[in-house]
């Protein structure tokens, strides 16, 4: 099968740093990947290529059989992928409906002016939640009054509201108390289920083993290993994250 | 399960109608306290028609500088041009007015005038990559001023149009030919339509929401797809021509332009968007907490000149109140704080 996203020979510099030295990289349609590596490794910067955050300096990116050069989130976004950034990317003075639905507002014509549609994203986005089992203690408070949890569920709500064909998920775990974290996984492997791609970058290495079909191990800057789930044993994939590249 | 508890909470939920209440209508509160101990205190004078209408005259000019400041101030930025920008609107006007133009000539000159300055306001910030939007507008103010000094002459332009003097000065009957008929001053009726778009744009469009949203977080923004510098561009030219129309209102209420109108009213805009509730952080405040901004300022001024309080003890009590106003809402957030 060909792969949804295929990544060759990425190059990224930031000034004199290296940050990646000609990675590939692919993910399959409904494949969840695990992506690793050590702090400064290159692994959001990777996903970021992929999303048109930053601009690779060489290398090219395929996204379902054809060669993509995203410039922009919006762009990565309206092709299907989605990244729930490290930082969630949350708007904090918005609700969790409007993050939801920032930068793809719904709007309907009141007069001849398009006018948001606040109870067709309340009701879409209340739907939507449900689909996850998301619980949020209220939809009409802003994003920085809900816990850390809470938050991560809003922007993997943003992230999946939209049919995405891939979800890029950047430590989504990290901030997060046990039962939480636990949620995060299985949703994972619930859009798994539902034929979504997912990356997921974690340092939590039980995590990724957990859920992913297949382990990517990057370090500095460079691809030293790509093994089925199968065949990785945790001295392995620890070996490759801490060794010389 | 922290999840769970917290949607089936039904005692918690108790306490913050109160305090919601507080917090959205506590400057209408302040408004209404003002009002009955002005009311009080100067029975014969405060609450006649006269003096109402003088009152709303007086705010309208501040009232639009702030709407425009509002909107800058929303995205986290700031805009220290209006006032210099009102006053080469100004200018712009009344030099008109005197080469002969039509007054509806006139008018839209001076409104491109405070449009055009603000894009530049805009465009300096993105394009040039200054650090700050305090930069570029400090530099505007400047330049602003200067030109109307240069324009001007460094001396007053009098005598405008009557079609001018209208929109400053003028009054419109309201309900007429009713016993409730009466006369409305058109400057603040302006005010009212301007307040009432800006808030409807802020709130209900999409350009509002990303307004907000550049304001709660740009990178947010800018991964959500956001045009942020597009957004940017757009509240500063927004601010430049909210400028231009308070200057027409200004000269047209003191039937002339003089080159030193708008000479530190950045500031009262300022004051009456942050004891209107908006954050100097962005992302937060309405246009209707901003209007009962202006509306507080323009009470305290009337109150004071009605009880012969001199001007200098004036500007201390409008310090005092800005403290206040700040102080009541960094204890609302903080209450909302602990109660999660």
């Amino acid at each position: 099968m060909a792969p949804l996203v295929e990544m060759r020979a990425i190059v990224k510099s930031f000034g004199p740093v290296a940050a990646l030295r000609g990675v590939d990289f692919a993910v399959s349609a409904g494949e969840v990947v695990g992506l690793v590596g050590d702090n400064g490794a290159g692994k959001s910067t990777l996903m970021k290529v992929l999303t048109g955050v930053y601009h690779s300096d060489e290398g090219e990116v395929w996204f379902e059989g054809r060669r993509v050069r995203f410039s922009s989130p919006l762009e990565s976004r309206q092709a299907g992928i989605e990244m729930v950034y490290q930082d969630l990317a949350l708007a904090e003075n918005l609700t969790p409906v409007a993050n939801i639905f920032l930068g793809r507002e719904l709007t309907r014509s009141v007069a001849g002016v398009r006018l948001l549609d606040g109870g067709e994203m309340r009701r879409r986005a209340r739907q939507h939640l449900e689909a996850l089992k998301i619980a949020l203690p209220s939809m009409t408070l802003p994003v920085e009054r809900l816990s850390g949890g809470q938050r991560q569920s809003v922007a993997i709500a943003r992230a999946t509201a939209f049919r995405a064909k891939l979800v890029i998920m950047d430590e989504p775990a990290a901030s997060l108390a046990v039962m939480e974290a636990a949620k995060v996984l299985a949703l994972i492997t619930r859009l798994r289920e539902a034929g979504v791609a997912v990356v997921l970058i974690s340092h939590r290495l039980q995590d990724v083993f957990d859920v992913s079909s297949r382990i990517v191990v990057l370090n500095r800057g460079l691809m030293v290993g790509d093994l089925p789930r199968d065949e990785a044993t945790m001295e392995d994939v620890v070996g490759r994250i801490v060794g010389r590249a | 399960m922290a999840r769970a508890a917290m949607t089936e909470r039904p005692p918690g939920r108790a306490a913050p109608p109160l305090r919601d209440l507080l917090g959205r209508f506590g400057l209408s509160l302040v408004v209404l306290l003002m009002v009955a101990a002005l009311t009080t205190l100067q029975p014969q004078f405060f609450f006649s028609r006269e003096n109402l209408t003088n009152i709303a005259r007086q705010i309208s000019s501040n009232a639009l500088l702030a709407l425009g400041e509002f909107v800058v101030i929303v995205t986290a930025g700031i805009d220290l041009s209006v006032g210099s920008v009102m006053g080469l609107a100004m200018i712009v006007l009344a030099l008109a007015v005197k080469a002969g133009w039509l007054s509806g000539l006139a008018m839209l000159a001076a409104l491109a005038v405070g449009t055009g300055v603000g894009l530049l306001n805009g465009l300096a910030l993105t394009r040039l990559h200054l650090p700050h939007p305090f930069i570029a507008t400090l530099a505007m103010l400047n330049i602003a001023r200067g030109a109307t000094y240069l324009l001007s002459g460094g001396v007053p332009v009098s005598g405008l149009t009557p079609a001018i003097r209208f929109f400053g000065a003028g009054d419109i009957a309201l309900l007429p030919g009713t016993r409730l008929e009466t006369a409305f001053p058109i400057s603040f009726l302006i005010v009212l339509l301007l307040y009432t778009a800006v808030a409807v744009f802020m709130m209900k469009t999409i350009t509002g929401r990303h307004i907000y949203a550049i304001g709660g977080s740009p990178k947010a923004a800018q991964y959500a797809g956001i045009n942020v510098n597009r957004n940017l561009v757009l509240v500063y030219a927004l601010s430049g021509t909210m400028a231009g129309v308070a200057g027409l209102l200004l000269a047209g209420r003191v039937n002339s332009a003089y080159p030193t109108a708008g000479s530190g009213a950045e500031l009262d805009a300022i004051a009456a968007v942050i004891i209107g509730g908006a954050s100097f952080f962005g992302g937060r405040g309405s246009a209707g907490g901003v209007l009962l901004g202006a509306i507080i300022m323009g009470l305290l001024r009337n109150g004071l000149n009605l009880m012969n309080v001199s001007v200098f003890w004036q500007q201390v009590f409008l310090g005092f109140i800005i403290l206040l106003a700040v102080y009541i809402d960094v204890l609302r957030r903080r209450s909302m704080r602990q109660e999660d």
